[in-house]
């Protein structure tokens, strides 16, 4: 499951050799290189996820520009492949830990469009019923545990749900999706040292798209791949894997949340990918140089993995068939969320404390 | 009733709760094999195993977060953060996280957990070991706040607050762990918001909480023998929530009130107290309402210096002389 990669100089941003290359056998009509072991039915729910993600994404952007979505909004478009390969792997009853990028890793475990968009929206319809907006969606029925949005805070709360699992002998594994950033704040040391200590099963996943924030990580952080060559300082294998390539995230999944389940023990995992947008609806990104970006536009993951489809011999109506399908589906649920109330007001009280109220004297 | 000290009945408090429940653990620095750096956890590994009381890294974060993510999927964990200083380095888990996930998530998410911490001084160990922090907690929507005086209000609250479906902050005071006190016989459960009348008077009331209980009631009885002044010392307990109506009517009997508070000047505890009282009590009052607290500065480490800006029995009696005319 690691990936050595040369440590020869490379501009930074480019991405691994590796990862061009599977790109271009793809390119040129060669059959990808490791394709056997994952089979149809999975791998047509791999793309469904991401087109999936893909279009809400794209739907929340225009909504924004209606000015139907207000606030802030961290889109996930180019990171797809990553919670839709994790999505995929995860088992009913496995627990995903987000962060304020968490339209996806919500999506990719069946969470409903409406409940998402109508989240962003401020509608009654949404996970949280407006409460928690963008940042924080939330839908434990699912096993989303909640969305974060302070970078790094999550961790060690994954931490800790694994901690339960393994108390109570259950099988239930912990997911961690963050940010590159992340990996440069106290709380994912503290998090990482604590869970390998005590084996317990959480998988940590560090989608590294090449900048924190408007920073490249390369110009903030002393080591080359930011999670992956940290790992061993928590006695952890070194993984660094391409996070544009959905069959590749499956497999580290499947393999790092079969780990878990047996006990023995966390995953440190880096995926490398890339932000198509800004870092939230704010940033143009236009710190990125032109080179870089017309590089990672051409590995994105959707066309991609649409193409290896058609290469493994899916017919392209039945591709078409099921895009048409997602996008009626996200049609219908912008309708509905936009249909869909304003919270009550009584819900500005509703729920500091279990009993359902707020009150803080007698 | 037997007698304990503070320090017994925190583990007392904890292992009756373990014993019915076993989804309530344990963790912290040097709880377990160590039985606390205060001594307060004695005897729980031994009783409970090491799967249930477990020594953590130093790493606050690390601990306040895996308590949260084992309230959210079905225990009932109880975080020992040493001192309530160290609050400060993991404030993002209480502040951010565990105060407001229940409201964000429109009640998805429970959190029953309690965060155990040494609080307050007189131990000579300095501004970063000695704060009086309650005030912190109390600032934030979502938290409980419980600081008990007494052995058998340890025991009670604590258990109280093991069992209590929100996030509780628990408040012990160092400098009360070596007191003793009686503690009911059998399971004790006390509850949470609720202020306890620790002497009756009838000239003016006092509030307050943790180590300054002992000290007003002190104040007290000198004011009463040297002076024959009459004061109700109520002992607050629980910040959070608020026992408004135990207050309101001592206030209302006296028509004097006090708030004796460990915590600097700016926005301590007894500010919100007193700003109900005056809104909801003026035409009550008999005189202005008159707070003693550390004044605004750092706590000194010398015991000289500490000693003077820590409110003593003899500054209650000194301000209440001056301002009772």
């Amino acid at each position: 499951m690691s990936i050595e990669r040369s440590t020869t100089t490379r501009k930074r941003s480019e991405p691994p050799e590796d990862m061009v290359l599977a790109t271009e056998q793809t390119a040129a009509g060669l059959r990808p290189r490791i394709n056997d072991d994952i089979d149809a039915t999975t791998r047509l729910a791999l793309y469904r996820s991401q087109f999936e993600i893909r279009v809400v994404e794209k739907r929340a952007y225009d909504l924004f520009l209606q000015n139907l979505i207000k606030g802030t909004s961290h889109l996930a478009i180019g990171q797809e492949a990553i919670a839709a390969g994790f999505g995929v792997s995860m088992k009913p009853g496995d627990w995903s830990f987000c962060t304020y990028r968490g339209h996806a890793h919500t999506l990719a475990r069946g969470a409903s469009m409406t409940g998402v968009l109508g989240e962003l929206m401020g509608r009654e319809c949404g996970l949280m019923g407006g409460k928690g907006g963008s940042m924080h969606l939330t839908d434990i029925d699912k096993g989303v545990m909640g969305s974060y949005a302070i970078i790094g805070a999550h961790l060690p709360i994954a931490m800790g749900a694994a901690w339960s699992a393994q108390y109570r002998g259950t099988d239930q594994v912990a997911v961690c999706f963050f940010g590159d950033g992340t990996t440069n704040i106290g709380a994912f040391h503290e998090a990482l040292s604590m869970a390998s200590v005590w084996k317990l099963p959480v998988v940590f996943v560090c989608e590294n798209n090449l900048y924190m924030e408007y920073t490249p990580i390369s110009a903030v952080t002393p080591v080359k791949y930011p999670a992956a060559d940290r790992a061993a300082a928590y006695g952890l294998e070194r993984i660094l894997i391409d996070g544009n390539d959905a069959d590749e995230v499956y497999r580290t999944a499947k393999s790092a949340i079969a780990r878990a389940r047996a006990g023995a023990g966390p995953s440190l995992i880096e995926a490398l990918t890339y932000r198509h947008h800004g870092h939230s609806r704010a940033d143009p990104a236009k710190y990125r140089p032109t080179e870089e970006v017309e590089a990672w536009m051409k590995r994105d993951p959707i066309p991609f993995y649409r193409q290896r489809l058609i290469d493994l011999g899916v017919a392209e109506p039945t591709i078409l068939a099921m895009e048409e399908e997602i996008t009626r589906a996200v049609d219908e649920a912008t309708e509905t969320a936009k249909a869909s109330k304003p919270p009550g007001d009584e819900l500005i009280y509703k729920d500091v404390w279990a009993n359902g109220g707020w009150a803080w004297r007698n | 009733m037997a007698e304990l000290t503070y320090r017994d009945a925190v583990a007392a408090g904890i292992a009756q709760e373990m014993e019915r429940d076993d989804s309530v653990v344990c963790l912290g620095e040097d709880i377990a094999a160590a039985g606390g750096v205060f001594k307060a956890t004695v005897g729980l590994l031994e009783k409970f195993g090491p799967l249930r009381v477990r020594d953590t890294p130093i790493a606050e974060q690390a601990i306040l977060g895996a308590a949260m993510g084992a309230a959210m999927t079905g225990l009932r964990p109880i975080a020992e953060i040493m001192f309530s200083d160290f609050l400060a380095v993991c404030w993002d888990l209480v502040a951010n996280e565990i105060a407001k996930t229940r409201y964000m998530t429109n009640g998805q998410i429970s959190l029953p957990l309690v965060i155990r911490t040494g609080n307050g001084g007189g131990s000579r160990f300095g501004a970063q070991h000695s704060q009086s922090v309650e005030n912190w907690a109390m600032a934030i929507p979502g938290l409980k706040v419980v600081a008990p005086s007494t052995p058998a209000d340890v025991k009670g609250l604590l258990a109280a607050a093991i069992r209590d479906p929100d996030p509780v902050m628990f408040f012990e005071h160092k400098a009360l762990y070596a007191t003793k006190g009686e503690v009911p016989d059998g399971e004790h459960v006390d509850t949470l918001g609720t202020a306890a009348i620790r002497r009756q008077g009838s000239d003016l009331t006092i509030a307050a909480l943790g180590l300054m209980v002992p000290r007003a009631l002190e104040a007290a009885d000198k004011l009463q023998a040297e002076h024959g002044i009459s004061a109700t010392v109520i002992d607050v307990r629980s910040l959070v929530p608020l026992d408004t109506q135990t207050i309101f009517a001592a206030v209302s009997k006296t028509g004097r009130f006090y708030t004796v508070e460990e915590n600097p000047r700016l926005c301590g505890w007894g500010a919100e107290i007193s700003s109900l009282v005056a809104e909801e009590l003026f035409w009550d009052l008999d005189a202005p309402i008159v707070r003693i607290t550390t004044p605004h500065v750092p706590l000194p480490a010398a015991d000289r210096l500490e000693d003077l800006t820590i409110p003593s029995a003899r500054r209650i009696v000194e301000t209440i002389l001056k301002t009772i005319d």
